[in-house]
């Protein structure tokens, strides 16, 4: 398995002995070039997921999708961000102004800062506390500040039905996504993400495949919580467009609206990610103890490895997305309060005896 | 009271016979409407004197969103002025009259043959249905008999529109739930059964087809093999739609309960069509005053008996299978003869009045004619089948939530320029 750690210290080496530089410029440097690896990463992936999403619901309503701009459509998104960008950003007269223009960066930080978390392959962690996975779930929560605060300072009376929609939905759901995270991490014993991954590796050790049913059970609820905490179909409450135009984002035109979409759009790589990283083995590859079998999956490079999860989570969620209609609010509370989150107590209570009493599947 | 299809700075009634038509009276009027937000009571005391009381609309408390006029919901131009406690309706307030054209007003200007353009421009989707209406009163006056090859043609064409109607009908419900798939599954089915009446009539969503005394033009030679093929291919596509979306456990959530309307209710508020049959009132104009040719074919009335929106969706489903076996009965057997009785070059209707109804795809379709023997009517007076529905949608969906205003109205199928006339 390549380890990108030896990349890191390789170019840190060149930075401090090669170059002689100071910490204070080693650190600087090294920030803003994986900030700006992020950033780029972000921005590719959302064209790549908005180009998947029309693609995927193009073939699941017998259409074809975009087939005009570039070989096969490839163009066509690329050139709706630069449409995008050079749409002027109209204020709305008696919106709050301060508020109206500060909630689209909550919501991009927020994804931004839940996306910077994601194992990208073996010593490519970008942030790895030793509370990792903790502080995602803590930092998801602003994006549902940014989406009430864009309902409130728009001064539509939709945009506030939904924003109330939007954050009593989200923090329900957090809920059960946080429950269903706690019991992967009674099952690695860390919350550190690159601990949980490392936790993964060897011999059918996937969360899902090591904690079976309770496993399988929280995986399910983590999907089902995570669509509706990403604000998707068929929880798109927020944005229900045939009720309220547009939801909490009617007003915003322009990049303001082009944050919220991109934002939409990595908040689902997000949740897969999550999915793919906490119950899939993240960068692990599949090993099954056969060792000719294993040693060729080795080989293959753990990125390719996460991103395959991922983006299997993503065809699922689009899949779900494509598939149902829209639930009602209160119907949306009654799962969470009612089914959901008892759900997810009880998986932790199976989980708990199952890693008291060592009945996790291993093979040592 | 309150002004329902013209502005409220409007002075008159327009459909009275001493209105001052002088263009320059009736100048087209740039500023902004009055917005009312009462409503006058009009009643008379014991002494005969006639007193009005002015009732407010709303409380300066009330939460009042418009739904509407431009609304992805609504289907057109309709403003529900909805106020809201939370989530929850406490009223609706209809505010119709956007794409008011004075149809009815129109109708009194022109000519018999000139008034037939207009009708298919109300519901669009229940074009031949609505022209059937037109077509039908005039020639009751006029006392034509028509030949069986034109009653045939056109119960089959009503059947077709039907059957069109249905599959958007089923179609939107999708959409106004969020199931887009759904949905393009009910327009790519559409299609078809709008290239098999394209091939006769020329037209896809403005048919043109009916004139008084036959049809336009005579059918396509390939109109039976494509209305047979059309029938064998739709059949198993409408079970995929309950499939997909009809039967799935969030529909029927969304659905059941939601909008219900007994069947008293239904009588009182004159909620027709599939509306009113889901709650059992047997109201099918079809089978109760037979016309063209549907007291010689074979089908069921379909009545369902709990009044909400699923049954309403059932019976539109149920209604599809209906209309499918009507078109197969009778498609094998259009006798021969002529399409079209020549009628002499301008049309006049004795003096009377008439009232001649059909069963348009969502509700009873009537026109009312009142001649004085001229070649234009003195008074013409459409029954709209929407207008109805939404005057009932203030009972029904009182203290349900706002999403249910969304899947009531989508239940309910009204289409807003049949409306507003």
């Amino acid at each position: 398995m390549f380890d990108f750690s030896i990349v890191a210290k390789w170019f840190d080496n060149l930075l401090r002995v090669t170059c002689g530089l100071g910490d204070f410029w080693v650190i600087l440097i090294e920030c803003v070039l994986v900030g700006l690896a992020i950033l780029l990463a972000y921005a590719l992936l959302a064209i790549v997921l908005i180009f998947m999403e029309r693609k995927v619901c193009a073939y699941f309503q017998c259409r074809i999708g975009p087939v005009r701009v570039g070989w096969w459509g490839t163009l066509q998104v690329l050139a709706d961000v630069l449409k995008m960008l050079v749409k002027e950003i109209f204020v709305v007269d008696k919106a709050d102004k301060l508020l109206y223009y500060l909630a689209p960066f909550l919501v991009i930080v927020a994804s931004v800062g839940t996306f910077s978390f994601l194992p990208w392959n073996k010593g490519a962690e970008i942030l790895d506390f030793n509370v990792g996975i903790f502080l995602v779930t803590a930092i998801s929560s602003i994006g549902v500040v940014g989406i009430f605060i864009a309902g409130w300072a728009s001064n539509n009376k939709y945009s506030v039905l939904s924003a109330m929609r939007g954050a009593v939905q989200m923090i329900s759901y957090e809920l059960s996504l946080g429950l269903c995270i706690i019991s992967a991490v009674i099952l690695t014993g860390t919350m550190q993400i690159s601990g949980i991954v490392e936790a993964q590796t060897g011999p059918w050790q996937w969360l899902i495949f090591q904690g079976h049913i309770p496993a399988v059970l929280a995986f399910i609820v983590f999907c089902v919580a995570g669509n509706a905490e990403a604000n998707r179909g068929p929880f798109d409450l927020a944005e229900a467009e045939s009720e309220l135009t547009a939801g909490y984002h009617t007003e915003y035109s322009g990049m303001g609206f082009g944050f919220y979409y991109l934002a939409e759009y990595l908040n689902l790589f997000v949740v897969s990610g999550l999915a793919a990283t906490v119950f899939l083995g993240g960068w692990a590859p599949i090993n099954i103890g056969i060792e000719g079998f294993d040693t060729v999956m080795n080989y293959i490079p753990g990125i390719l490895w996460f991103l395959g999860k991922t983006f299997f989570v993503v065809f699922l969620l689009m899949w779900i997305r494509w598939t149902f209609p829209r639930l009602r609010v209160d119907q949306i509370l009654n799962l969470e309060w009612k089914f959901l989150m008892p759900l997810s107590l009880i998986i932790l209570v199976l989980m708990t005896i199952c890693v008291a009493f060592n009945w996790t599947f291993t093979i040592v | 009271m309150r002004r329902l299809f013209l502005r409220n700075d409007f002075s008159g009634y327009p459909l009275r016979k001493d209105f001052n038509m002088d263009p320059e009276r009736n100048m087209y009027s740039t500023e902004d409407d009055i917005e009312i937000d009462t409503t006058t009571e009009w009643y008379l005391t014991d002494s005969g004197d006639l007193k009005s009381v002015s009732h407010s609309l709303f409380t300066d408390d009330d939460f009042v969103v418009n739904i509407g006029p431009q609304h992805p919901s609504t289907h057109g131009v309709l403003r529900l002025q909805t106020i809201l406690d939370g989530e929850t309706v406490k009223h609706i307030y209809p505010h119709l009259g956007y794409i008011h054209r004075g149809i009815e007003k129109l109708c009194e200007n022109f000519t018999y043959p000139q008034t037939l353009a207009l009708t298919d421009r109300m519901n669009y989707l229940s074009a031949m249905m609505h022209r059937h209406a037109l077509v039908g009163v005039i020639e009751e006056g006029m006392g034509i008999e028509l030949s069986d090859r034109i009653m045939y043609i056109r119960t089959i064409m009503d059947e077709l529109q039907r059957i069109d109607n249905h599959l958007l009908y089923t179609a939107c419900c999708a959409q106004d739930l969020g199931a887009l798939t759904a949905f393009l599954y009910g327009m790519r089915d559409r299609e078809h059964v709008l290239n098999v009446m394209e091939e006769t009539t020329g037209g896809r969503l403005i048919q043109n087809y009916y004139r008084i005394g036959g049809l336009q033009a005579d059918i396509d030679p390939n109109f039976v093999s494509n209305v047979k093929q059309l029938c064998k291919y739709l059949r198993p596509m409408v079970q995929e739609y309950l499939d997909v979306f009809g039967d799935n456990v969030i529909t029927h959530k969304r659905f059941e309960g939601i909008g219900t309307m007994n069947e008293a209710d239904c009588i009182n508020y004159g909620v027709t069509g599939p509306a009113g049959r889901a709650s059992g009132w047997k109201n099918d104009v079809r089978k109760y005053h037979p016309y063209a040719v549907y007291d010689k074919v074979d089908f069921e009335e379909i009545t369902l008996t709990h009044g909400d929106s699923m049954d309403r969706y059932y019976c539109h489903i149920q209604e599809i299978y209906q209309s499918l076996n009507i078109i197969e009965q009778l498609i094998d057997n259009i006798p021969t003869g002529e399409f079209y009785l020549k009628q002499k070059p301008i049309i006049k209707v004795p003096e009377g009045q008439w009232y001649f109804s059909v069963e348009g795809a969502s509700g009873e379709f009537g026109v009312y004619l009142d001649s004085r023997g001229d070649k234009s009517a003195y008074r013409m007076k459409f029954r709209p089948m929407g207008l109805t529905l939404v005057g009932a949608m203030d009972k029904m969906l009182r203290g349900q939530k706002i999403a249910d205003l969304v899947t009531t109205g989508a239940a309910l199928d009204f289409v807003i320029p049949d409306i507003d006339r």
